[in-house]
């Protein structure tokens, strides 16, 4: 594997073959936003907060800087005015559907995006996929995935594993930005009912337990 | 047929078959394409075989069901060979009178020969009709020649020349050199060359390699690969072949669109036939390459057209798009290299072998060669595929080929590239059309989709369906295309409706630079060009819109009303008969008047009204007259004079 | 659905996971509908989890999770179809059947859906029932065309 040499911001640096600009990035301390990145998770390149510039064989463009490969002499920008616009509207896009994410204000204040830009949805998802991707490369068990696409996409467990699985597990929950998945798991709470003998004896005696297994943690 | 185990077997073959034909012997054509179907020319199929076996003519006379002609506005079509008479629109009524009088007694049946809308003129032969004299069928033209089901057909006309050429006597590398010679572009959308994907696919390490041909063709309005899928299968089966030998992959797939059974059924059909002949499979014509071809079918995903998304698909996978890089030609199909071109690119490789580089590239423009099949269709008189070397002009293509446009209305703007694409309008038909024209007026050559539209066509509401159909396809993976298109679409949709607000187009300017900067892939990044394209080219119709909640296509449902002028209406109660709302007040004698609050803008009033009256129209961004008091609707005829 | 019907489908494409999407294009054809016991069956049997195997039953169009009707009717909506009026063919067959597209009516006669290009762009507007094509439809015509179909 070769070492290769390319710029961030003016300053040069080398990296192994096969590294993601943001790896590089990372490597010279410096910071490139990211929503739907996590060091235990394939790249997705889904939120494309990470959008960076490049100056590659004589054209530039914007790529997100989790997924693209470093390449020989390569000239990344991470934040100019284009940048800066596209993250900004990005961000009110997100924050149309969960206006109050901690994760999405932080970039918002950072980058002057205004939560009430776009017209509020019903839907608080936002699609990192931080949860579903966890589930199914982490944990292995794909208790839950996406139904349909485009802006109908939503997030969906399905009942007969989450059940079995999710009680005692509920890794994904910390990773959501917005409490989507939260949300999502309550409203199909009667679909996850545990199974019985998994039930703790309170609950089994009581429908109406006020115990703290099953709400939210 | 035996399994043909050389290339001169293989002329062997050709020539044996050729002999059997007897070129005077009379042979009826008839369009069988997808569109010939839907005008039902499976009954005059029926019609012909009944009436030749009255005729006790059955053995005399060679019935050729064939693909798509092309000329799709005037199917079903029947050409009569050796004379090359062209019958259009013939209905299974005309057969009998077709076979009667023509076939046997040499006669024209002047009803059914193509005549021009504008000057009158008839034209009784394929090749003096002026839609197909102005075109240069290089590619499409084999269509009428070949029954798609049969290999004799293809051999017939020279079919797998190309191939036994380069089994025998080229190596790959030059096989690679002489497509990139021809500087064939892919025909898909991308133009990106083939010759140089070629190579790369060809140079990327590893010993399994795959090659692909899209037949998605998702491109609203857009069919040329279906015709070519069904109408010549065995070009593209000869194509895919040669490529893959050039690569050096030992494995195909075709992915048609679901939405195409009989291509489906018509490229499934080629390749058993071809794996009989041994055209397909092991030590294909004794080369020793080996090579097998399987069919996928697409389920209904336009973004199933973008590589990498298509890659997914025969995965097994949802079809969300792939960042680039890696490149397919690198990691493509699990990982390995693949190669994946269009079915049209792929049709055009037996061309550049059999004829050469240098004379493919004789055709065309500086940047772009050879020629280009493109599916005229909207609001032109002859709307059907049309194959024209790259260079020609869009007012050739619309005027000359297309015949203009229809009911005397107004050319209003030719719209390519499907929806990454966008709109050329009346100043622009002087363009040469060619991957770089196109591009640099904003617009791109696409699959080749060209749509003409007239003065009726709302641009705003044009631009607001493609991006309902964008919104519709996505696949919802990124944030500036799920969410991007969903807003463009949500403020478009409100400008039509008389919504528009101050600020709306700065900010559908915004959304364009977010989606198209930083789309994961070409769906996302295209997503704006029809709102950019008719931005730059009908401004003044997005400003109506928004600032004088005017529709000045009279076209936008909420911005119009229908009104009756009194002074010309004649009371023949055609549009009070017609209306299903019951929303036109009127009897005898009595001046109609359409009821605003009930009526649903349907356009059945006018329609019914007589084009002599001319009394129901459209108004738009006016106030609408108040009605006439009842007492002043009479009307008072003037006595006729006994 | 059979099990073994399944089975027979799943085997005819080999069992590759590649194939996943020929063979629910297989059950769809063969049953009008993919019921949750086929896709139990090709889950367990491709060895692929079931949340993949829904995400890809709702990401395409050609799939659906609900029985359909006896008759399939597709009404295209592509540009060419579109600029020739198909919104009023589909405005019309919506208000004949009585079912908005992506719908089935009540006695599961006659399922509604859009397509987004049939490709028989120069016959628009063209409305497909059963795979029986009917080009360069007018509204007044679909009453006509409907009322054959039991």
């Amino acid at each position: 594997m070769s070492d290769i040499l390319l710029q961030i911001d003016g300053r040069e640096v080398t990296v192994r073959e096969g590294a993601t600009i943001l790896e590089a990035a990372q490597s010279m301390g410096i910071s490139i936003p990211t929503l739907c990145h996590h060091e235990k998770l394939e790249p997705y390149g889904g939120c494309r907060v990470c959008s960076v510039e490049v100056d590659s064989r004589g054209r530039t463009s914007v790529v997100a800087a989790c997924l693209h490969p470093v390449e020989q002499d390569l000239v990344v920008r991470t934040r100019t005015k284009k940048l800066e616009r596209i993250r900004k509207s990005l961000l009110e896009m997100m924050l149309a559907h969960a206006p109050d994410s901690e994760a999405l204000q932080e970039l918002a204040q950072e980058y002057g995006a205004d939560k009430a830009r776009f017209e509020k949805d019903a839907s608080f998802c936002i699609h990192c996929g931080l949860c579903v991707r966890y589930c199914a490369e982490v944990k292995k068990k794909n208790a839950l995935g996406f139904i349909d696409r485009g802006a109908r996409k939503e997030i969906c467990f399905i009942p007969e594993i989450a059940s079995r699985e999710c009680w005692d597990c509920k890794e994904c929950f910390p990773l959501c930005p917005t409490s989507a998945l939260q949300a999502a798991f309550v409203l199909s709470k009667a679909l996850i009912a545990p199974p019985e003998d998994e039930k703790p004896a309170c609950c089994a005696s009581s429908s109406s337990c006020a115990c703290s297994h099953g709400t939210l943690p | 047929m035996p399994r043909i185990n050389s290339t001169a077997e293989l002329e062997t073959v050709r020539t044996d078959i050729l002999s059997t034909r007897d070129p005077n012997k009379p042979c009826i054509t008839l369009c069988s394409g997808s569109a010939c179907q839907a005008t039902h020319c499976k009954k005059v199929a029926a019609a012909l075989e009944l009436e030749l076996e009255k005729q006790g003519l059955t053995d005399k006379v060679h019935v050729r069901k064939t693909g798509c002609h092309g000329f799709c506005e005037k199917g079903p079509i029947l050409v009569l060979y050796p004379e090359g008479i062209c019958y259009l629109q013939v209905k299974a009524e005309d057969v009998p009178e077709i076979i009667s009088e023509t076939l046997i007694g040499k006669k024209i049946v002047e009803r059914l020969v193509y005549v021009d809308p504008t000057t009158g003129e008839k034209a009784v032969h394929e090749h003096d009709i002026p839609f197909y004299k102005n075109q240069e069928r290089l590619v499409l033209g084999l269509n009428t020649k070949i029954d798609p089901k049969s290999i004799e057909d293809y051999l017939a006309v020279g079919g797998y020349q190309a191939l036994g050429k380069v089994l025998s006597s080229m190596a790959p590398e030059q096989v690679i050199n002489e497509v990139k010679a021809a500087s064939l572009r892919g025909r898909g959308g991308g133009g990106f060359p083939a010759g140089i994907k070629w190579e790369a696919a060809r140079n990327a390490p590893g010993e399994t390699k795959y090659v692909i041909v899209n037949c998605d063709e998702g491109d609203p309005g857009a069919y040329m690969d279906r015709s070519l899928m069904e109408g010549n299968p065995f070009c593209v089966l000869e194509g895919l072949l040669i490529g893959a030998y050039a690569i050096g992959a030992h494995e195909g797939y075709i992915y048609v669109r679901q939405e195409y059974p009989l291509a489906v059924e018509n490229v499934t059909s080629a390749i058993r036939r071809a794996e009989e002949c041994g055209l397909l499979g092991k030590n294909i014509l004794g080369s020793g390459f080996d090579f097998i071809i399987k069919v996928h079918q697409g389920a209904g995903a336009f973004v199933c057209g973008e590589e990498t998304a298509l890659i997914r698909s025969l995965e097994g996978k949802v079809g969300e798009p792939k960042a680039r890089p890696p490149y397919p030609a690198v990691r493509g199909l699990w990982d390995k290299p693949t190669n994946i071109n269009n079915v049209e690119t792929w049709a055009n490789i037996p061309l550049v072998i059999n004829k050469g580089a240098a004379a493919f590239t004789s055709i065309g423009t500086e940047g772009s060669k050879g020629t280009k099949i493109f599916s005229l269709v909207g609001k032109v008189n002859n709307t059907g595929l049309v194959e024209v070397p790259m260079g020609v002009t869009l007012r050739d293509i619309v005027y000359k080929i297309g015949g203009g446009i229809p009911d005397g209305k107004k050319f209003k703007a030719v719209q390519t590239g499907g929806p990454a694409g966008g709109c050329m309008p009346e100043s622009l038909l002087d363009m040469a059309v060619d991957f770089d024209q196109l591009t640099k007026a904003g617009s791109m050559m696409g699959s080749g989709g060209m749509i003409v539209l007239d003065e009726e066509t709302c641009m705003v509401d044009f631009a607001r369906y493609f991006l309902g159909f964008l919104a519709d396809e996505s696949c919802g993976k990124c944030v500036p295309c799920r969410e991007g298109v969903k807003q463009m679409l949500t403020i478009l949709t409100r400008i039509t409706k008389g919504k528009g607000k101050e600020g709306d187009i700065e900010l559908l300017e915004e959304l364009a630079e977010v989606a198209g900067s930083s789309a994961l892939c070409a769906l996302g990044k295209g997503a704006p060009n029809p709102v950019l394209s008719t931005l730059r080219h009908f401004r003044d119709e997005y400003e109506a819109h928004i600032n004088q909640g005017k529709c000045p296509s009279y076209s936008c449902k909420d911005l119009i009303s229908y009104y009756i002028d009194p002074d010309k209406c004649q009371a023949c109660t055609s549009c009070f008969r017609k209306c299903p709302a019951e929303a036109i007040e009127g009897g005898k004698n009595l001046i109609h008047v359409v009821i605003q609050d009930k009526c649903t803008k349907c356009g059945s009033c006018l329609e019914a009204c007589p084009v002599k009256f001319g009394a129901v129209k459209k108004l738009s961004g006016e106030p609408i007259p108040s009605p006439l008091p009842q007492e002043a609707r009479t009307i008072v005829r003037k006595s006729k004079q006994s | 659905m059979d099990i073994e019907k399944i089975d027979q489908i799943i085997d005819k494409h080999q069992c590759e996971a590649g194939s996943l999407i020929q063979i629910l294009l297989d059950i769809q054809s063969e049953n009008h509908w993919l019921p949750r016991e086929a896709l139990d069956r090709v889950s367990e049997k491709l060895h692929v989890p079931m949340s993949k195997i829904q995400h890809i039953t709702t990401f395409y169009k050609s799939f659906s999770m609900v029985p359909r009707g006896r008759h399939e009717v597709h009404v295209c909506m592509g540009t060419a179809c579109h600029v020739r009026g198909a919104q009023r063919v589909l405005d019309t067959v919506q208000d004949q059947i009585g079912i908005k597209a992506g719908e089935t009516d009540v006695e599961l006669k006659f399922s509604l859906e859009t397509v987004n290009c049939i490709g028989c762009c120069a016959l628009g507007p063209v409305m497909v029932v059963d795979g029986e094509y009917h080009g360069n439809i007018a509204p007044s015509q679909i009453e006509n065309v409907l009322k054959n179909y039991e």
